[in-house]
């Protein structure tokens, strides 16, 4: 009996030597099935975040081959540059502006939806839109509502008698405005996203526990201060780094409502790192702006691994 | 008389309720809503400052979508989308798939620590690369070509699939595959044979969320291409219907809503599972 089953394992064996030290051992394989995916994102990510610090020392241009280190030339350039300073003041005030408003909303849309109500699912589909459909079509479609002769928005607010009969503001043509069209579009793109990260945080709290706290007394404003806010708080976390990331590097509503305009109002980082360094062809300074978001992902990625290795441990 | 006073609190709060869902709904829908009125509207009728907006005056028109299809590169940019689209994500799951199997079960300790770091990539943004990468993309000869494109976008669909499918592969018993080893498949034979096809929801779910990151994706096509036909829709439409001479609105937002609908009607069966992973398995669903 005993010999039987070795003579099976040794013919088995005999059979699959070689291929079995590639397929059977799990420190090779393992190796040899992630080493793809390393390879690739060493070469494709890593790669050129090297080239971007490299580049924001340099005075490299698109269509020239010339290449020499200018050390922080670059840096302290931008430093002294009126418009980088407005773009870094935008970026971190309609950063700073829309998560406020979106982390408002989101938990109040969250709350009203967690009640069940006939065609949940339609409203579900309506509120997500903005954040599943492709942002640069769904920002058209504000282009287009925000327009300055045919304005449907006007419109509305004109014949509700808000506005009066003389008032058509043009809302991307001044810079208060068109400030302020970029953080309503940002916040309707947003808020989808806050508000479903928001609606798994507040189902995951168990009911037993808002139970009890209901039969000691406990009002709706002190389970929410007590119970739901402290208990959702590493969701909202995880919901308020990625809605910095998301917001402090996304441009493309920028791109297409205001290309930064009028005066630079609505211009940010990176769009001015677009137009400088691709539409204007000066890649090493482009990459230097677009350098200054650098410090903030850091940030932002040291506190996600914090979170992270507290679930592991949890 | 106490009872009353409780129904119409009941009634009030539920009148607010259903108000402050349909006012939500209304702000998230608004611009989906002018994109359909606008692609059905005469001319005539659009262009008048006098008509109500939200109402046809004039009968219903196929004028727009006859040009957004006949006049313009349109269904050629859903053709190079659907096309990069396909490709990348078969890229993703010849690379995805063995890595985070590879974390979940065969590296140990570090396997973790390894899928954690790969999901910090997902936070180095195209913001910070688009420029060296243009670069990298010229010296390869790719510029300008839909090439590039699927070069460069599984560096953003890789991490999260990744991180997707760890997530995925935990929840799969080790039974399963001692079993098939058991049965004399290799190691790498039960990962073929048995792990693979029970985790087709999750890789469908990778399948789904690749596919409409690459619709979305707008920078790095906006600094890659040149060339109008060689677009995809989510940049032709802005770039060629936007900044030309006229302002078509009919057949752009025709257009905007056509190459919409879809993303948004499949993804809508997979959030829960999109949210799961980005939070970080914080939260289990």
């Amino acid at each position: 009996m005993d010999t039987d089953v070795k003579t099976v394992e040794s013919t088995f064996r005999s059979r699959n030597q070689h291929l079995s030290f590639f397929f059977d051992n799990a420190t090779v394989l393992g190796v040899l099935m992630i080493a793809p995916a390393v390879i690739y994102i060493l070469a494709l990510v890593g790669y050129p975040l090297v080239l971007a610090f490299i580049y924001s020392f340099s005075d490299i241009t698109i269509g020239s081959s010339h290449f020499s280190f200018v050390g922080l030339e670059n840096i302290q350039m931008l430093i002294r540059d009126f418009d980088f300073k407005t773009a870094l003041y935008n970026t971190v005030y309609f950063t700073a502006v829309s998560m406020i408003i979106v982390l408002v909303l989101a938990k109040i849309l969250a709350l009203i939806l967690l009640k069940d109500f006939k065609g949940k699912f339609i409203i579900r589909t309506l509120i997500l839109m903005p954040y599943v459909a492709p942002i640069s079509l769904g920002v058209i479609g504000w282009l287009w509502m925000l327009d300055s002769i045919y304005s449907p928005i006007n419109w509305l607010l004109q014949h509700t008698g808000l506005f009066g009969p003389d008032f058509w503001p043009m809302w991307l043509g001044k810079p208060k405005l068109a400030m302020s069209a970029i953080i309503t579009v940002h916040v309707w793109r947003m808020l989808p996203l806050a508000t479903v990260i928001m609606l798994a945080g507040l189902t995951s709290i168990p009911q037993d526990i808002q139970d009890a706290a209901l039969v000691d007394g406990a009002g709706y404003f002190r389970r929410l201060f007590q119970i739901t806010i402290p208990m959702m708080l590493p969701i909202m976390l995880v919901a308020v780094l990625f809605g910095i990331v998301f917001t402090a590097t996304d441009i493309i509503i920028i791109l297409v409502l205001t290309r930064g305009g009028p005066y630079g109002s609505t211009q940010v980082l990176v769009s001015k790192a677009f137009y400088t360094g691709i539409d204007a062809g000066d890649l090493a300074t482009g990459a230097a702006t677009a350098l200054f978001l650098f410090p903030l992902l850091a940030a932002v990625a040291i506190f996600m691994l914090r979170i992270a290795r507290r679930a592991e441990i949890a | 008389m106490k009872k009353n006073t409780k129904d119409t609190k009941q009634i009030v709060l539920k009148i607010a309720h259903l108000g402050s869902l349909a006012v939500f709904a209304f702000f998230a829908s608004l611009p989906f809503l002018w994109m359909l009125i606008t692609t059905f509207k005469q001319d005539a009728d659009l262009y008048n400052r006098a008509n109500n907006p939200f109402i046809f005056n004039m009968a219903p028109t196929l004028v727009h979508l006859k040009e957004l299809f006949h006049e313009t590169l349109f269904l050629k940019w859903l053709l190079n989308t659907a096309w990069v689209g396909v490709l990348v994500v078969l890229i993703t799951l010849f690379l995805a798939i063995p890595a985070a199997y590879s974390l979940v079960r065969l590296a140990g300790r570090w396997g973790e620590r390894l899928g954690i770091g790969i999901f910090l990539t997902y936070l180095v943004a195209p913001t910070i690369l688009f420029i060296p990468m243009s670069r990298v993309v010229a010296n390869l000869g790719l510029q300008d070509s839909l090439w590039s494109l699927v070069l460069v976008f599984p560096t953003f669909t890789v991490p999260f699939a990744i991180w997707l499918l760890m997530g995925f592969f935990k929840t799969i018993p080790r039974d399963l595959e001692e079993a098939a080893m058991i049965d004399g498949y290799s190691r790498f034979g039960a990962f073929i044979r048995m792990v693979i096809p029970i985790s087709t929801s999750g890789i469908l779910t990778v399948v789904i969320f690749s596919f409409t990151l690459v619709v979305q994706e707008y920078i790095y096509t906006l600094t890659f291409v040149t060339t109008a036909s060689r677009y995809t829709v989510s940049v032709g439409v802005p770039t060629f219907l936007v900044h030309g001479d006229v302002y078509n609105w009919g057949a752009l937002m025709a257009g905007c809503l056509i190459a919409s609908l879809p993303v948004v009607i499949v993804y809508n069966f997979f959030v829960e599972r999109f949210i799961s992973g980005l939070t970080l398995g914080a939260v289990k669903g």
